[in-house]
């Protein structure tokens, strides 16, 4: 075939913006529904299946812009944090981050120690609140909802918006009341088989129902460091919350119990939205579907995790990802 | 995306290093090959064209080390972005070159068949052709090393020259053969040489566009509709 390098490269082409053949508009379609919530598209039935349907109402297929300031648009963001500073007394440790947590996905913070992901993470749950001198400007928003705003009661924020800290907590209670205590302040459960049924469900969201259910009354703090964590992502999605923030969850734990918690993390999405701050670059690449870089108070570059880690915009990013940096 | 520096982990970059090198070993060895062969072609070198059949097998083995080493880095050190993509070019790249290799074998093994073909005007042609065409891998594997994308393009634009060549060739051979069908076994083989030439062609402008998809992290193919810098 004496014109296949011709054909493979239409860089001759006149039209400056090529429409995307339907194969490739489906293909990306099913991209998306993969990023959104798992589920595959129907069952493939033959081998043809990756073609658009071949209905003459057939939809035309819409390809989200992969990167820059349009990802994302259209889609009505669980948090929203708008032009976010944060001084610790004189020192800025948030520079004016903007960013978009979305229901059904892993958004995973990055970069070098000191960077500002944590603290943003703090500001998503109103965690800096409790540290003396920090104060905070720009909006975050909880479904439209101002969460700094006077009508906000942050007990209650913090029940929609649970978190996991990097070293297992749980309360030197037993393993029934750890996860009883959040639905019993809250008001959640009316009586023992409600508040029962409540602790069960939050232990088999978690993984960890199987590895316990014989041993409720037995201390938390007697569990592994694995099924600690598990424990206290159970004790967070007791409350029902809407988001849940984890800093470096897995920072303590071995390999097996990191790959526990990354299945959960990945169970969790569909209905949680899920920001997670890690040092492990391969654990947000495995977790996450958006990924933001972090770097000096800055939020460098935010995309879909799969295009930031094989191709990213900016220099620093690409710098931080193939451990160039410093 | 430029690197703007060196790998905190030295002997990253040290690795990555000694992949770029065989790359470039390899380039060398097939660029060599093929003018060896057509040196061969045309002064009817029997033991030349015997020790090119030889040769190639270094050739295979460095595709072969190239892949392993390749595997390693990947296993080893995880890497990200522009690493990656310049890592799984290389383990292409060296498969491509490792073909051209095995064109110029071929060319090599027609050596003895053509005893004294009369197509003198098609042989008169084939070494420039081929001097074209292992230009282009030469510089488009400098292009990988380099990680020089805009050089990468400019190869490709250098195809047509080789595929009007082999046009050329492809009609004076027919010419020959319809002279005289005494002919035909000879031009045959001429005609398959110049299409192993045409194929080094295309298959520099292939992976000129691994080379262009390692540097800048996009397909030669979406350069026109996406402009990099405007977003």
């Amino acid at each position: 075939m004496n014109n296949m390098t011709k054909e493979k490269l239409p860089i001759e082409s006149t039209s400056p913006v090529p429409m995307p053949s339907t194969a490739i508009a489906a293909e990306a379609a099913a991209d998306q529904r993969q990023e959104m919530g798992g589920a595959e598209p129907a069952e493939p039935s033959s081998l043809d299946d990756h073609r658009p349907p071949a209905s003459p109402s057939a939809p035309v297929v819409e390809v989200a812009p992969d990167t820059g300031p349009e990802l994302d648009a259209g889609r009505t963001p669980k948090m929203r944090a708008d032009k976010i500073h944060v001084f610790y007394g004189e020192k800025e440790a948030l520079k004016g981050v903007s960013i978009e947590i979305h229901d059904d996905r892993v958004t995973a913070f990055i970069g070098p120690s000191g960077c500002g992901k944590s603290t943003f993470l703090r500001c998503l749950n109103r965690m800096n609140d409790t540290i003396p001198g920090a104060r905070v400007t720009g909006d975050i928003t909880l479904d439209g909802e101002d969460i700094n705003g006077p009508a906000m009661d942050v007990v209650q924020l913090r029940a929609r918006v649970g978190m996991v800290f990097q070293k297992p907590n749980p309360f030197p209670k037993s393993i029934f009341e750890n996860v009883a205590y959040g639905p019993r302040i809250h008001g959640l459960a009316t009586g023992k088989s409600e508040l029962d049924a409540i602790v069960e469900k939050s232990l088999k969201r978690a993984g960890l129902w199987d590895e316990v259910k014989d041993r409720l009354q037995e201390s938390g703090t007697a569990l592994s460091g694995g099924q600690q964590q598990r424990l206290c992502i159970a004790r967070a999605i007791a409350v029902d919350p809407e988001v849940i923030l984890m800093d470096e969850p897995c920072s303590a734990l071995d390999p097996i119990a990191t790959a526990k918690i990354e299945e959960l993390i990945h169970e969790l999405r569909g209905r949680y939205a899920i920001a997670i701050v890690t040092h492990n670059m391969q654990q947000a690449a495995r977790v996450s579907q958006r990924t933001a870089f972090f770097h000096l108070g800055e939020m460098v570059e935010y995309g879909k995790t799969k295009d930031i880690f094989t191709n990213p915009r900016e220099t620093r990013t690409q710098d931080y990802i193939t451990g160039r940096y410093g | 995306m430029p690197n703007s520096a060196g790998h905190t982990l030295k002997a990253f970059d040290e690795d990555l290093d000694r992949l770029r090198a065989l790359i470039s070993q390899m380039g060398g060895l097939a660029e060599h090959a093929i003018r060896e062969s057509m040196r061969c072609l045309v002064q009817r070198d029997l033991e030349g064209a015997l020790r090119i059949v030889e040769n190639d097998k270094k050739l295979d083995a460095l595709e072969v080390e190239t892949e392993r080493r390749a595997i390693q880095i990947l296993a080893l050190r995880a890497p990200m972005a522009g690493d990656l993509r310049e890592i799984v070019a290389a383990m292409k790249i060296s498969s491509v070159v490792e073909r051209i290799g095995d064109y110029a074998k071929n060319i090599a093994k027609r050596v003895p068949a053509l005893g004294n073909a009369k197509a003198d005007e098609a042989i008169a042609l084939l070494p420039e052709m081929a001097r074209i065409a292992t230009e282009m891998v030469h510089d488009v594997l400098t292009a990988f090393v380099e990680r020089d994308a805009d050089a990468a393009v400019r190869v490709c634009a250098r195809d047509q020259a080789v595929d009007d060549f082999y046009n050329s060739i492809f009609r004076t051979l027919l010419t020959y053969m319809m002279e005289n069908p005494q002919n035909i076994g000879q031009s045959v083989h001429l005609l398959f040489v110049a299409k192993n030439i045409e194929r080094v062609g295309d298959h520099a402008t292939n992976i000129a566009e691994m080379v262009y998809y390692a540097a800048t992290g996009q397909h030669l193919t979406e350069r026109v509709k996406q402009p990099r810098d405007e977003i």
